[in-house]
């Protein structure tokens, strides 16, 4: 069952072939067989497990079952989920055991998805590479030297590995797009709104946006049809009539016109990225699409103006994590400002401080004008930029990330070059667009390669769509690592 | 222009985080690592350019003035560090 699509494994459930207890229990086996070595959940819970497969059986049995009904999905721990221990892949979480749940959570419960377990993170959602988790670090299964990437690290691993069909994420500067790439499987940022950020725990807030993980673009499809919706208690959640993502997956792409912007192929990209992403427009021309050179000439401008925004922001947001009401309390410090600083100093790893520090510095007197506002006037130059491409294309495509995955501790060190290597993907949250990663082959070093494809706003069906056809033309999203 | 190690330990404590004096000298030289990449955005040219907070044009939803939440204290409460009668337990700040 492990290499079987959503619609099959539905299929096998409403025929009866399989319970949803035993389909729990067998990518339960797989996790627990391979979590050692791949570390791609922080907490596996059987009995939670299979009680919600139960469910899923009693409602399969009476009737009242959906078409996901008993179908196992891995989490992001970035989701409170009531009764699941919430680490956000942090010390300062340790020991939160959520008491209520993300709408995501409440969505995938109402349709009858089985909760496989939680996956392991960058600390935060801070990370490209999934080493700044409290829990260590994760591996990726096609090469275990080679980061997964982040910071969805452990979701992405863990339909790589086929330790469950699906997986949830969240995605501020690349982070469900860039570890599917690197690590061979399909994701999708939505647009910003689409899914409720309720219950989220919040990085960026005007960046964050959640996801889903799948072998193939029809499994994102469905599992986006369960995630997206709107919700009242997000602010910024979107009032809008409830789509079927799936609906035009079959769609012909004759006459779609394809952007290539000429920045994301320029000097930086690693040639055996580029080659496969090439082959990939060779199959997109095969398959009737006409290419269009465009241009987002503010590309690099991306990487300054995120690394300002997002640290701002975080450093707002993680604010609440003062040892008070939940998470971390050091047990030694003098006076109230003493416990802030001592929880908050051995609650955080490294990376999230420097973040906080950033964030804290572009936002005090003196420097908010220069720093803060100056980057937010070139998040709109690069939102601009966009629109303008989208006049002469209908998606455009390009690499995820200018190399494949590197090995681990290789950038642990150095901060600017692991922001760097974000490139091609922090624009399109600076602007709120839809984003995708399908896999499209394999480089010299036999790492994944992944082709980001980008619609305009509310385009999902489509970019789904464009990356269905592709799919359906070529296997590269059926590649499995050994194990 | 580049942070002393004066400036570091001043957004250390406007960040309520404790930093040992090795940590500081470690986030000096990161950030103005860091502060070197940023430095090229402030050449840009943003003259009439609107600042843009958001995705999209978002209008603050209102709601009728009614109570919706239901009461959850104890289950609140009982993630956190020190509670007593329903109360959060902090340091003694008024002396």
């Amino acid at each position: 069952m492990i290499e079987s699509s959503l619609k099959q494994l539905s299929a096998a459930l409403a025929a009866r072939q399989v319970s949803a207890v035993e389909l729990a229990g067998e990518f339960l086996q797989r996790a627990r067989q391979h979590n050692g070595e791949l570390n791609a959940f922080i907490t596996l819970d059987e009995q939670k497990t299979l009680a919600e497969a139960h469910d899923a059986d009693v409602r399969r049995a009476d009737g009242t079952a959906g078409p996901l009904t008993g179908i196992p999905v891995a989490h992001k721990d970035i989701f409170c989920q009531e009764g699941w221990l919430t680490t956000c892949g942090s010390k300062m979480l340790g020991n939160f055991v959520s008491p209520y749940s993300a709408h995501v959570i409440e969505q995938c419960r109402a349709a009858g998805l089985v909760t496989l377990g939680r996956t392991n993170m960058d600390e935060f959602a801070m990370g490209s590479s999934n080493e700044n988790s409290f829990f260590g670090p994760v591996k990726n299964p096609w090469d275990k030297q080679a980061v997964p990437g982040g910071s969805s690290g452990g979701s992405a691993v863990a339909v790589a590995a086929r330790l469950a069909p699906i997986a949830t994420g969240t995605d501020t500067g690349g982070s469900i797009r860039q570890p599917a790439a690197f690590c061979g499987v399909t994701g999708i940022k939505p647009t910003y709104g689409v899914v409720s950020r309720f219950g989220m725990i919040a990085y960026a807030s005007s960046l964050d946006q959640g996801g889903p993980f799948g072998k193939s673009a029809e499994d994102c499809a469905l599992l986006l049809n369960v995630m997206a919706g709107f919700d009242t208690r997000d602010a910024t959640s979107l009032q809008r009539e409830r789509e079927d993502y799936t609906r035009d997956l079959e769609r012909p792409l004759a006459g779609l016109r394809v952007g290539l912007p000429r920045e994301y192929f320029a000097d930086g990209l690693a040639s055996d990225v580029a080659a496969a992403i090439d082959a990939a427009i060779a199959e997109y021309k095969k398959l009737g699409a006409q290419i269009v050179e465009i241009s987002l000439p503010n590309t690099r401008l991306a990487i300054p103006s995120y690394y300002v925004i997002a640290p701002a922001e975080a450093s707002s947001n993680l604010s609440r994590f003062d040892g008070v009401r939940y998470g971390h309390r050091a047990a030694d410090f003098d006076g109230l400002n003493g416990m802030y600083e001592q929880s908050r100093a051995e609650g955080f790893g490294w990376e999230v401080k420097r973040r906080i520090l950033t964030g804290t510095y572009v936002l005090s007197h003196g420097y908010y004008d220069a720093y803060y506002l100056q980057a937010q006037k070139i998040r709109r130059i690069i939102a601009n930029d966009f629109q303008a491409a989208f006049r002469d294309c209908d998606v455009i495509a390009g690499p995820v990330a200018p190399t494949t995955a590197w090995n681990l501790a290789e950038k642990a060190d150095d901060p600017v070059a692991m922001y760097l290597a974000d490139i091609y993907t922090l624009g399109v949250n600076l602007a709120g667009l839809p984003g995708m990663s399908v896999p499209v082959g394999f480089a010299a070093n036999g790492r994944p390669v992944g082709l980001q494809l980008i619609g305009n706003y509310f385009d999902e069906a489509r970019l789904l769509n464009v990356a269905h056809r592709f799919q359906q033309a070529t296997d590269w999203h059926l590649r499995a690592p050994a194990l | 222009m580049s942070l002393s190690h004066d400036d570091v330990k001043r957004i250390a404590k406007l960040s309520r985080i404790a930093v040992t004096d090795d940590e500081l000298t470690a986030a000096q030289t990161q950030l103005n690592r860091i502060f070197g990449l940023i430095e090229e955005m402030r050449a840009v040219d943003t003259t009439g350019i609107e600042p843009m907070s958001h995705a999209q044009d978002v209008i603050l939803r209102l709601r009728d003035d009614e109570a919706t939440a239901p009461n959850r204290r104890e289950a609140f409460q009982s993630v956190a560090p020190a509670v007593e009668d329903g109360l959060y337990l902090v340091p003694k700040v008024i002396e």
